[in-house]
């Protein structure tokens, strides 16, 4: 009996409001992978797609779409600098166990207007909700504070971003927005989720993977270097000391 | 023009990285400094992860000080024994200095003990050289003085009542092995420890506290520099993977050609004015270090990544 009333629990409540949701997301990605090449200057992304829906659009606010584009994620460490007899020096730290390499969210409108927080905590889409921060509290009496300086340093080097009126949507249908991505980018796999949204309530996600990876020389002397580290290690100083030897010979030859 | 770094992951300006490797190696030509207290500030400056910046400065003072060194082979100004004599401390004290690293890094201040390392040791050598180089000049231009100067010379005179004496022809000494065994194995452990090859302690211990002939104290401190960085590079390369090769090579080519450019000038130069030179650049890193220390930094927070070097 009690197994039985879980259920229904479970089928009321729990299960997402999108399995009944009457529109669904057809999207694509310009490119699924994007390759590092040591020319590497940054990329964009090219995100499209459209809703794809049975019954007529339903009355009431437009339909709004947010995009995210998510990093790997990465254990970080925080540390904050105090005064200590006349010097500065980091007295505090805070270990974040996941934090994304990069974040960007693109929305087609202000981030208030097109999602309400409690669909924000649901599938943490804003930066702050995409910072794993359990069990932060006890390492430090402020530790918020240190996810905010985390947030604030890494916008300031254009990993994380938020770009609100990014997405263009047409006839509450057809929609696409241009991402784009720095040139300090980490390889790894980077998930890209679109959710559709109206009166700031998520009705429909999407999602789909972007490989990043370095390809070439780049892929080639990162695989040396972590599967043959001494041989790494010593073609490095031969490189070394030949251009050493090299440039004393040819100044050498100049100079006559 | 933007390169993608395999190892730092980071995309930086290549001409910036040409005049880093350049300046550097112009300043390690002229003052037969490997610029491993240079280069490692400078690639942080320019957003290389601090592992990277260490390992792969080595990998650009090896090259720097192999491009020197040929030039000093040629003019017969390496004292390879003194330089030897040096090393077997230095290898001996760079595997002390990598143990000591490791007891700071679990008392978890190794970024002060460093900081703090630079400001003492660069802060009391430069202004001992500045104040020895600084009377040398006045004495040059004065000859009433240089009367003192001579009794002043005899004072190295200590370092020879030890035991175990060597000859060292090149160097015009005949001393014990101890002193310079000891400078190697005190600069192996700084270098271990400062990620620097030690050129700017070596270079002064050897002319004041073993009297070296000036001439041949360049050569022999890049010929120690040499194997003591290569070290470095192989312990980085195996423990950390954070050489990044493509770096090295790039800091490479401007270095090469600003070390034999710089070793031109520095033959040109007196000997005191390259050590009040040396002096002075010493002292500005310190003094750069320290006030890092002591004024109020404009952002309280930093970030580092936990697994990444």
């Amino acid at each position: 009996m009690i197994r039985l009333l879980t259920l229904l629990a479970l089928l009321a409540f729990g299960a997402p409001a999108l399995a009944q949701s009457p529109e669904k997301i057809v999207a694509g990605l310009s490119n699924n992978q994007i390759a590092i090449t040591a020319s590497f200057n940054g990329s964009d992304i090219l995100v499209f797609g459209a809703v794809k829906r049975d019954a007529p659009i339903p009355e009431g606010k437009p339909l709004q779409v947010i995009i995210t584009l998510e990093g790997p994620p990465n254990p970080v460490a925080v540390s904050r600098k105090g005064h200590v007899w006349g010097i500065w020096i980091n007295t505090q730290t805070v270990r974040l166990n996941a934090a994304p390499a990069f974040y960007a969210v693109a929305t087609s409108g202000p981030l208030s207007d097109v999602l309400s927080h409690t669909d924000d905590l649901r599938y943490k889409i804003t930066i702050p909700q995409a910072i794993e921060d359990i069990g932060t509290a006890h390492q430090a009496a402020d530790a918020p504070a240190f996810v905010d300086a985390l947030v604030r340093i890494r916008q300031a080097e254009g990993l994380y971003v938020v770009d609100q009126n990014a997405v263009t949507v047409e006839q509450s249908t057809l929609f696409h927005a241009d991402l784009k991505l720095p040139a300090n980018l980490i390889e790894g796999i980077y998930k890209a989720r679109i959710f559709i949204t109206r009166d700031g309530k998520v009705i429909a996600e999407h999602q789909s993977d972007v490989l990043v990876r370095k390809i070439g020389l780049e892929r080639w002397l990162y695989r040396l270097a972590q599967d043959q580290p001494p041989v790494y290690g010593l073609l490095s100083l031969v490189i070394a000391i030949a251009a050493g030897w090299l440039a004393s010979a040819v100044f050498r030859l100049v100079k006559r | 023009m933007q390169i993608y770094l395999p190892i730092a992951e980071v995309s930086v300006n290549l001409y910036v990285l040409l005049g880093i490797g350049g300046g550097v190696g112009l300043l390690s030509g002229i003052f037969g400094v490997g610029g491993g207290f240079l280069i490692t500030p400078l690639l942080l400056f320019i957003g290389v992860p601090p592992g990277v910046a260490v390992a792969t400065g080595a990998n650009q003072v090896v090259a720097a000080s192999v491009s020197g060194l040929m030039v000093h082979i040629r003019r017969r100004t390496v004292d390879f024994k003194m330089g030897t004599v040096m090393l077997v401390g230095g290898f001996l004290g760079s595997n002390l200095g990598i143990y000591i690293f490791e007891l700071m890094k679990r008392a978890g201040q190794t970024e002060l003990f460093v900081q703090f390392s630079y400001v003492f040791f660069m802060g009391i050598i430069g202004l001992m050289m500045f104040q020895e180089s600084f009377r040398a000049i006045r004495r040059a231009r004065n000859p009433a003085l240089a009367a003192g100067a001579n009794r002043q010379r005899s004072r190295h005179s200590w370092v020879q009542r030890w035991p175990m004496k060597m000859k060292f022809r090149t160097s015009g000494l005949y001393i014990s092995v101890i002193p310079p065994f000891a400078i190697g194995l005190m600069v192996g452990v700084l270098s271990a420890t400062m990620g620097v090859g030690g050129g700017f302690i070596i270079v002064p211990a050897m002319i004041y506290i073993l009297g070296m002939n000036t001439r041949v104290v360049v050569g022999t401190s890049l010929f120690q520099i040499i194997f003591v960085t290569a070290y470095s590079v192989m312990a980085h390369a195996i423990a950390n993977q954070s050489v990044d090769m493509a770096l090295a090579v790039l800091l490479i080519v401007g270095g090469v050609v600003g070390a034999q450019i710089g070793t031109v000038i520095g033959f040109r130069l007196k000997a005191e004015q390259l050590r009040i030179l040396l002096a002075l650049l010493v002292l500005a890193v310190a003094v750069k270090i320290g006030l890092d220390l002591v004024l109020k930094p404009a952002d309280l927070y930093s970030i580092r990544s936990v697994n990444h070097p």
